[in-house]
């Protein structure tokens, strides 16, 4: 089975990297940008007896830090 | 005092903070990798140090702090034996639940390395007794992540607490109330981004790191 987890900065989290790049779309001349918020995507083959339970605890103790991340998990 | 001083791949600041330890404490700090499961017997603190630990690969410090070395760490911890975070230590020791919060890239997006002042916040913790509470000290920062994030429920518990040990005397890094350096409930972990053990003798252009290694052999005893 094949994974997709989406790791994102919570709201209201300052995202450095995400403003760097409105920015730099602004100076290319796309002016319609309103905000910006920059993220990982994992892709992951797992066995297909992995569980929810597995894959929740996968991303609690490593793929997310959850003090300053949310994830999702999208399952192919 | 016996000290660990613990080995990543990608830690590069092991061999000063070793250096800066055999300096105060007269014995020489044994080097702990990281896929040790276990402390050496009868060191009196651990040191996590700078560096770039698993290339800061997934978050900075993510991978360290789950090595095998970090249970014992954080198990010693949880016993109260001094632990100290140095820069990239300090991402770990987040990582790994030790101390609150999380450091961040840059607000700048830079890379900062300078010296810089901080002021010292608190001095009940298991490193800071030989400085003055307000005192204005400099140390190194080199970092590119040291952006300290907790949401403002955290933030004002730990302030509340007396955790906050350093705060930076001017912006740095954009770190949320401009803080440097916290400690743990119990005061025997500290975590800072700046770089004591850079700062140990006058030759370093200043030696105001010394004192934390001083207060800490005080409290721990030779």
């Amino acid at each position: 089975m094949k994974l997709r987890i989406f790791v994102t900065l919570k709201p209201g989290v300052l995202d450095p990297q995400g403003r760097a790049i409105h920015h730099a779309l602004g100076s290319l001349g796309f002016d319609g940008v309103e905000d910006v918020r920059a993220g990982k995507l994992i892709e992951m083959e797992v066995a297909d007896s992995t569980d929810d339970a597995a894959i929740d605890s996968m991303c609690q103790k490593l793929l997310a830090n959850t003090v300053i991340e949310n994830y999702r998990v999208e399952r192919l | 005092m016996k000290s660990a001083v613990i080995v990543f791949p990608g830690s590069n600041c092991d061999r000063d903070l070793a250096v800066a330890l055999e300096a105060v404490t007269g014995t020489t700090p044994t080097m702990v990798w990281h896929g040790d499961t276990a402390l050496p017997d009868g060191v009196g603190m651990v040191a996590v140090p700078g560096g770039f630990s698993y290339g800061d690969y997934l978050r900075s410090g993510a991978i360290a702090a789950r090595s095998p070395i970090m249970h014992a760490v954080v198990a010693a911890a949880g016993n109260g034996l001094p632990v100290l975070g140095v820069c990239n230590g300090f991402q770990v020791l987040t990582e790994a639940g030790l101390l609150p919060g999380a450091l961040m890239r840059n607000a700048g997006l830079n890379f900062v390395c300078r010296d810089v002042a901080l002021t010292v916040e608190n001095t009940q913790n298991a490193f800071a007794g030989r400085y003055t509470i307000g005192e204005r000290v400099t140390f190194p920062v080199a970092h590119h992540d040291g952006n300290y994030f907790a949401d403002a429920a955290t933030l004002d518990r730990i302030e509340g607490e007396g955790r906050v040990a350093f705060r930076y005397a001017e912006p740095v890094n954009g770190s949320a109330r401009q803080i440097a350096g916290v400690v743990n409930a119990g005061g025997n972990v500290l975590g800072m981004m700046p770089h004591p053990e850079r700062k140990i003798e006058t030759a370093h252009g200043g030696n105001d790191g010394r004192r934390l290694f001083e207060g800490l052999l005080a409290t721990v005893g030779a």
